[in-house]
């Protein structure tokens, strides 16, 4: 009775193979690399770049330990790390001969030493989290209310160019909080005007308000149209952020959206945090807008009544500016800045490339305003600051627009990498942040792996002592339960945290529940009498019901974790429900394969080496069975 | 070896209003203690900023609160973290403070009165990401409530999964009232670590549970209470090595696992001791007086729901 059928072995034995194998890559450790990538979306890295990289090297003379080419780009892998860094100055020279316009990232990474075959078999070490390995974790809010203000006001733009375009005469356009409202003297010309805005508009809903001669069309956008735009939003919020990391040269970064309008960025290896958080937090929007130079209208300003439709900035040199309402273009319609030089008079200047409906706009504006002022706007956390305000000398048209005057190379340097690094569809805050240095990532690990070991080993021993035969086989199971939980870790690539190394630790400690249950159970069932072979049987059988009972409401506090949980709970939680049902599998399954081994094939078994087992001498017996 | 030679049933139940008085005094007291002190929560769900330091020598901490006091930082507090070296540094959560150089700014502030520190770890936390920590916190631990009476109340009765619950809730006070009398940090480890002991404790009350549906399958002409004490008796021994060897492993990583992981195993720690003692002492008491009795599990085969007490009994 107690012998499985040969398919149950050969399921036991190829979980093991399959748990070696996949366990595997965790143990050959890691070797420097350089990773070279494309660092703008025209660049694109194949085997030319790989070529490259190999004839860079061997120019140097700096040997390698095998080169790639993957879906990130290059790899190289070097012997050691003085090699690496010297490797990296040499490929970042050779690649990226102008450091303003860097074309390629070029970075130090670390790749896993483990053999080709494994790699092939997509046999990866576990994915470590950010709190072991060190780096840096941001999460970003994007200022969904701050991308709907600013899109109703290019809207209030846009509505007006349309009526006017259209020949129809409005008496004003305004927002008021999250609507656009367009006032009208009579009432034909709203009807004409609601016809033309639904056509053109379809994002619009509109409704009528007021009587007499204050007549008003209310134009709110639909809730489809503000999804999208939220979407749009946290787009290219992501976007313009993984261009701002390129700069950083960082080998695998991470930026997820999370929820509705979050941002998750991980940058491991990061050492200098300062420089990325200095990067990334330039959560700036940009603005180019109209400068209000009606006389007399600043004085009035700085007395604190601002003209309607204008707001009162300060411009870097210190001087006060009014600035129209009304966006001209914004930062998502420039596709280019380069800082340079004005050609005739060798001032230091800006050089702005804007794509084909920026040109067009840009185009428009600067003819009906030459000789008038326009100012970039530089919004940072709400508060708008005047990069620079020039005077539009000439239409300016095919996209291509030079600021230039009153700057010095440096101020020029900044404004162009201000705006190539692309400006955000909605302004962002930092609202976490966590920057773990190397030496306490390799602490945390040690830490980790300690306590486990030393945990596993008191299990063991105790196992052992106490079970005899069937301990071994107890603490054999528990062993597979580990080698499962880590090869299932490392074929899903789940992030590994502190906090998930201690659920490992945990679901070994809750798992050998499982083989006590069923040692206890068997050790009954031969108090009361049965034969050893019947014993097994029934100790299994019986246990099963329970261990399934306890590991199902164990398992439930684990799905509310990683349902609910976040950032080091979510880490803890995978691992918890993985090492659950690892557990089931290996207490269950693999422990009664071995029992069937050592025991099913024998005709006579006097006694099972369970230990000592201990019966009553008078049985005051409540079990009459 | 053998532990347990035990050859009578163990009288539980015959105590049973003793241990329930002990329990609602500990319960008490563990409640007044989190409205009287309340939690230590940490800088996760209050917001804030966390900056651990390492120094190569012993650190002077009396000169790293003398630099960010000169350096014009208030309500901060700087502690030692694991070892002499190691400086833990919080501060509160401003309106107006440029959270991306806070890290930087006291390492500047520290270089001039305590130089010699390295950056080892900075977290900074906004005051949206609080609240919503402790809103899924709750929501979590209303979850798991809820799914662990519907699957007790399903594979049992609904008096084996409320006294379940109301066991094991008993133990997740218990620890809350141990973290706020001890005002031990309570991070969001220390949460996982309590949503983890109640899924685990719920085991042993289920361990225990089905021992005692199994006896009154089995064995006919024993009054309620003998029926669990006989169950907890026959279990008592697993219970004992189970949570023995948990603890095993949880005392490691008291040991090995450095702060970072301490009040996490701290927390377990103490809920492995209570769930051992409410599971057997509590839960199984108020399943005694919520009338569990034989006939709800012989009655499972019956033919009609609600048949009443003379129907055929299968």
């Amino acid at each position: 009775m107690n012998r499985y059928p040969l398919w149950k072995y050969v399921i036991v034995a190829l979980a093991v193979v399959f748990g070696f194998l996949y366990t595997l890559p965790n143990f050959f450790g890691e070797s420097p690399a350089v990773q070279v990538s494309s660092g703008k979306a025209t660049v694109k890295v194949d085997s030319k770049v790989l070529e490259r990289v190999v004839a860079t090297l061997q120019a140097a003379g700096i040997e390698n330990s095998g080169i790639f080419l993957d879906a990130n780009g290059v790899k190289v892998r070097l012997r050691d790390t003085d090699a690496q860094l010297k490797a990296k100055d040499l490929i970042e020279k050779q690649f990226n001969p102008d450091a303003g316009d860097a074309q390629y990232v070029v970075a130090l990474n670390l790749l896993s030493s483990s053999p080709q075959w494994l790699s092939s078999l997509h046999a990866l070490p576990m994915y470590l989290g950010l709190d072991l390995r060190g780096g840096v974790h941001f999460l970003l809010q994007v200022d969904m209310r701050g991308a709907l203000t600013k899109r109703l006001d290019a809207l209030g733009g846009d509505l007006r160019t349309l009526l006017r375009d259209k020949n129809v005469r409005h008496a004003g356009i305004t927002r008021e909080g999250e609507r656009v409202t367009i006032r009208f003297r009579d009432a034909d010309t709203r009807t004409r005007a609601r016809q033309i805005v639904e056509d053109n508009q379809p994002d619009l809903q509109l409704a009528e308000q007021g009587e007499g001669d204050d007549l008003k069309l209310a134009t709110t956008l639909r809730p489809e149209a503000i999804k999208r735009l939220q979407e749009f939003a946290i787009k290219q919020n992501m976007t313009t952020l993984s261009n701002r990391i390129n700069e950083l040269g960082v080998a695998e970064p991470v930026i997820a959206q999370q929820g509705a309008d979050r941002i998750v960025v991980q940058l491991p290896g990061v050492q200098d945090t300062a420089k990325a958080k200095d990067i990334l937090g330039r959560t700036a929007t940009l603005e180019i807008r109209m400068v209000d130079e009606t006389p007399g209208a600043v004085e009035a300003a700085q007395a604190g009544q601002p003209p309607f439709g204008s707001d009162l900035y300060v411009e870097r040199g210190g001087l006060p500016l009014l600035v129209k309402k009304q966006v001209v273009l914004t930062g998502d319609r420039l596709t280019d800045a380069q800082p340079g030089f004005d050609n005739q008079t060798h001032e230091p200047a800006v050089h702005l490339t804007l794509d084909a409906a920026g040109a067009r706009i840009f185009k428009d504006v600067t003819r009906d305003n030459v000789g008038k002022r326009m100012a970039i706007v530089l919004i940072e956390k709400g508060k708008g600051e005047v990069v620079t305000a020039p005077v539009i000398r000439s239409e300016i048209g095919g996209g291509r627009v030079q600021i230039s005057g009153r700057m010095s190379t440096m101020e020029a340097n900044d404004t162009a990498l201000l705006l190539r690094a692309g400006s955000l569809a909605a302004p962002m805050e930092i609202i976490e942040e966590r920057t773990i240095g190397p030496s306490l990532g390799a602490d945390n690990i040690r830490k980790g792996f300690h306590s486990t070991l030393w945990g596993f080993a008191a299990i063991a021993a105790f196992m052992i002592a106490y079970y005899v035969l069937f301990g071994l086989v107890s603490v054999i199971a528990l062993a597979c339960n580990l080698l499962f939980l880590v090869a299932l870790l490392s074929l899903l690539q789940a992030t590994l945290t502190l906090p998930g190394i201690a659920a490992i630790a945990l679901a070994l400690g809750m798992a050998i529940d499982a083989n006590v249950l069923i040692n206890e159970r068997i050790r009954e069932e031969l108090r009361n009498g049965s034969t050893p072979q019947a014993a097994i049987h029934t100790g299994y059988e019986r246990a099963f019901g329970t261990i399934l009972d306890s590991n199902i409401t164990t398992l439930i506090a684990g799905v509310a974790l990683l349902a609910f949980g976040s950032g080091p709970v979510r880490g803890f939680a995978v691992v918890h429900c993985l090492g659950i049902l690892t557990s089931l599998f290996s207490a269950v399954v693999v422990s009664r394969a071995l029992i069937n081994l050592i025991y099913g094939r024998r005709r006579r078994t006097e006694s099972l080496a369970i230990g000592q087992i201990w019966k009553p001498g008078n049985q005051h017996g409540v079990i009459a069975d | 070896m053998e532990f347990f030679r035990i050859s009578k049933d163990i009288p539980f139940m015959r105590h049973a209003l003793v241990f329930n008085v002990i329990s609602l005094v500990t319960f008490l007291l563990a409640v007044f203690f989190l409205f009287s002190r309340g939690l230590h929560l940490s800088v996760e769900f209050t917001g804030g900023t966390l900056i651990e330091l390492s120094y190569a020598q012993a650190a002077d901490l009396e000169k790293v609160r003398g630099a960010l006091g000169k350096a014009g930082y208030t309500d901060f507090s700087v502690q030692n973290f694991g070892s002499s070296h190691d400086v833990l540094i919080r501060l509160p959560l401003k309106a107006e403070q440029n959270t991306a150089k806070i890290g930087e700014s006291v390492m500047n502030a520290l270089s001039v009165e305590a130089p010699g520190a390295s950056l080892r770890r900075v977290e900074f936390v906004g005051p949206q990401v609080g609240k919503e920590l402790a809103e899924n916190g709750a929501l979590a631990l209303l979850l798991v409530v809820i799914g662990i009476v519907v699957y007790l109340a399903f594979r049992f009765e609904w008096r084996f999964s409320v006294s379940a619950i109301i066991a094991n809730l008993h133990d997740v006070v218990i620890i809350l009232g141990f973290f706020a009398f001890f005002q031990w940090e309570f991070s969001l480890s220390v949460l996982a670590a309590v949503l983890a002991v109640l899924g685990y404790s719920v085991n042993e009350s289920v361990v225990v549970f089905d021992r005692v549906r199994e006896t009154f399958k089995k064995v006919r002409g024993l009054s309620t209470a003998q029926v669990l004490d006989h169950a907890i008796t026959s279990t008592i021994s697993r219970t004992i090595i189970t949570h023995g060897s948990t603890q095993m492993m949880v005392l490691s990583m008291l040991i090995f696992g450095g702060e970072t992981l301490y009040y996490f195993a701290l927390a377990l720690t103490i809920g492995i001791c209570f769930g051992i003692y409410s599971s057997v002492l509590v839960a199984s008491p108020l399943v005694m007086w919520l009338g569990v009795s034989r006939e709800q599990f012989v009655r499972v085969k019956k033919q009609i729901e609600g048949a009443n007490r003379d129907g055929a009994v299968v």
